[in-house]
């Protein structure tokens, strides 16, 4: 009877083929080269903007360069000196910036994870973390003016390396609480509840099993923190200022100080040549250092914790 | 058995200094979590207070009044405002098709998952270039490239209000570039991951009936992701409004009101940087008044990204 019936049906071959010219394949393989235009859009500014600084900035480095201090524009219309205290001026800022925000952000993630019970201060703080990770970070550079340059608080201290430093550290400071937090939720709960039925405190808990744990996370976030305060500009150009000479004793960090990206804001507006190229060069380190630092973060973020793969073996039976 | 044996299995109480240290950890995290809030409520009383004397002497008229002139002492923000809104809302509807496009691509079957994971990276490294990198490279390389494109569209639709004077240089259209360009990549990740988040089964059902890969993209997948390409659009509005560096270097700084997009413009952040190291008191004052404004708004679109993820997400 079946067979009978099929054979009745008289399959037609071209119903089955794919016709190209058909409304909704046309439709479809159009759509599909759309996206790849969009992608190869997408792209372009990223190859163009690597290639001019590579060729631009690359070009002109030289050793003293990075070793000397940046010639006030207009004095020698050859040479715009080099780029030596930006770099460590970068450096130094930044370093202000994370002793901050780090042990304030892990504390705070630490709380959110695991001593919150989800009641409104809880939910509280971490509204308020994604609306400081908004807030724009020229904003960030108006409050620390407001409160700390134009007061003078740091015994005189107008423009400084500390305001630019505290400035930066407001804007790491929601990313590094978020990935605490998530980093720390993601521990799986049979480790916290093994640690506490062997006697352990809430604070061996946390320090000796949740916190190692969650450890390759919290670094990832860290670092991603870290690599955008470093190329941040908006908050440094009314608290850092900027500074031709060098930063190389203690008290300099209540005194005005270079940094990459300043520099190359500064001297990428000078009409003067030399100026411009030393803004490429700039561009070139720290372009270079933000690459290094996001590769590592996520070279940290993809490398499995043993803790973490122990879990997921035994979650997984 | 001997009594130290015995001991291993009397109920130990913690000692005080166990306790006491515990307590104290608690109370550490919680202060620290207390940070957040604190950093932010000054923020805003900080910003308010030093805008107090502008707001008392200007009101509501500061947000509709063009002239900003510190030599007659007169402030009206409305250049900015118009320049911040609209090279924010120009770059999302360019960044928006892109972007989602993108994360099409990224997410289908389309490309080898390697190819695909690369392009991801390479969109991702994008994110990783400063705003003051980008504005260099805006000044010298984008803006002289883009530059005859301008005076050929302003010397055919110059008719358009937006598109009546001719480009001089920087203006709000490289601007307007720039901006896409650096929010791309926040469309794109968000997008690609709200749509890795829809369940298999939905696409294998549409195809199971027949739907071809765009039919099922556009019915099925897109609706299911609307609530996470939405956020990821408003958070990218949130960061366009207060973009600055490279906005500043591009945008031409200038003070006087023209509807032209060809024209130099300003926004709220590029004034800030602009003009706030070298401000006397009022206009310090008008500065911060700006930089409230532009705080409520990216607060509201913050907010609003927010509740829109949660009321719009669907359940499976």
């Amino acid at each position: 009877m079946e067979n009978r019936a099929a054979l009745k049906y008289k399959p037609s071959r071209r119903n089955l083929k794919y016709n190209n010219l058909l409304k909704r394949n046309f439709f479809n393989r159009s759509l599909t080269i759309l996206s790849y235009i969009f992608s190869i859009i997408v792209l372009l500014p990223l190859f163009c903007i690597i290639f001019y600084v590579f060729v631009k900035g690359f070009g002109q480095l030289n050793f003293s360069l990075l070793t000397q201090l940046p010639e006030p524009p207009g004095d020698d219309l050859s040479n715009a000196g080099g780029i030596g205290n930006a770099i460590i001026g970068t450096f130094i800022v930044t370093s202000i910036a994370t002793i901050i925000s780090v042990p304030i952000g892990v504390g705070g993630g630490i709380y959110l994870a695991e001593y919150s019970t989800g009641g409104i201060y809880s939910r509280f703080i971490r509204f308020g973390t994604n609306v400081l990770s908004g807030v724009p970070s020229i904003i960030a550079g108006v409050f620390v003016y407001g409160i700390i340059v134009s007061t003078k608080i740091f015994f005189g201290a107008t423009f400084s390396a500390l305001a630019g430093g505290i400035a930066l550290s407001i804007l790491m400071l929601p990313t590094v609480i978020k990935t605490t937090d998530e980093g720390l939720k993601l521990v799986s709960d049979d480790l916290r509840r093994g640690a506490l039925s062997v006697g352990a405190s809430k604070f061996t808990t946390i320090t000796r099993i949740t916190l190692p744990t969650a450890i390759n996370p919290i670094a990832t976030g860290i670092l991603l923190a870290i690599a955008r305060a470093a190329g941040e500009t908006a908050p440094l150009i009314f608290t850092a200022l900027f500074s031709f000479y060098w930063s190389d004793n203690p008290e300099t960090i209540l005194e005005p100080i270079a940094t990459l990206s300043v520099l190359i804001y500064n001297f990428a507006l000078e009409p003067y040549e030399a100026q411009n190229q030393l803004a490429w060069s700039a561009s070139f380190i720290l372009v270079m250092i933000l690459l290094m630092l996001n590769i590592v973060a996520r070279v940290l973020s993809n490398t499995k914790n043993d803790f973490n793969s122990i879990n997921k073996d035994t979650n997984k039976k | 058995m001997s009594d130290g044996d015995l001991n291993k299995f009397i109920k130990r109480n913690r000692s005080s200094s166990e306790r006491l240290l515990d307590k104290s950890l608690q109370q550490l995290a919680s202060m620290m979590a207390a940070m957040v809030a604190i950093v932010l409520i000054s923020i805003f009383f900080v910003v308010f207070t030093g805008a107090l004397d502008s707001i008392g002497r200007y009101g509501l008229k500061f947000l509709v009044i063009s002239e900003w002139n510190p030599v007659i002492d007169e402030y009206g923000a409305f250049t900015a405002i118009y320049g911040t809104v609209v090279t924010s809302l120009a770059s999302i509807v360019i960044a928006l098709p892109l972007g989602v496009g993108t994360a099409i691509l990224l997410t289908e079957d389309i490309l080898p998952k390697t190819i695909r994971e690369i392009i991801g990276l390479l969109v991702e490294l994008l994110a990783a270039i400063p705003s003051v990198v980008l504005g260099l490279w805006a000044i010298f390389v984008m803006e002289p490239f883009l530059r005859p494109f301008l005076i050929l569209l302003n010397k055919n639709f110059g008719w358009v209000p937006f598109l009546s004077t001719e480009p001089i240089g920087p203006g709000m259209a490289p601007a307007i570039l720039i901006l896409t360009i650096m929010i791309l990549p926040i469309i794109t990740a968000i997008s690609r991951d709200s749509l890795n988040q829809v369940p298999h089964k939905l696409r294998e059902a549409a195809y199971g009936i027949g739907a071809t890969r765009w039919t099922s993209i556009f019915n099925i997948l897109l609706p299911a992701a609307i609530s996470g390409i939405t956020g990821g659009v408003l958070l990218a509005l949130g960061r366009a409004l207060g973009e600055t560096m490279a906005v500043t270097m591009i945008i031409g700084n200038s003070l006087n009101f023209n509807w032209s997009l060809l024209a130099p413009g300003n926004t709220i952040s590029a004034m800030l940087a602009n003009q706030f190291g070298e401000a006397d008191s009022s206009q310090v004052s008008s500065l911060m008044y700006a930089a409230f404004v532009l705080m409520l708004i990216t607060l509201f679109v913050n907010i609003l990204a927010q509740w829109l993820v949660k009321r719009l997400s669907l359940k499976y």
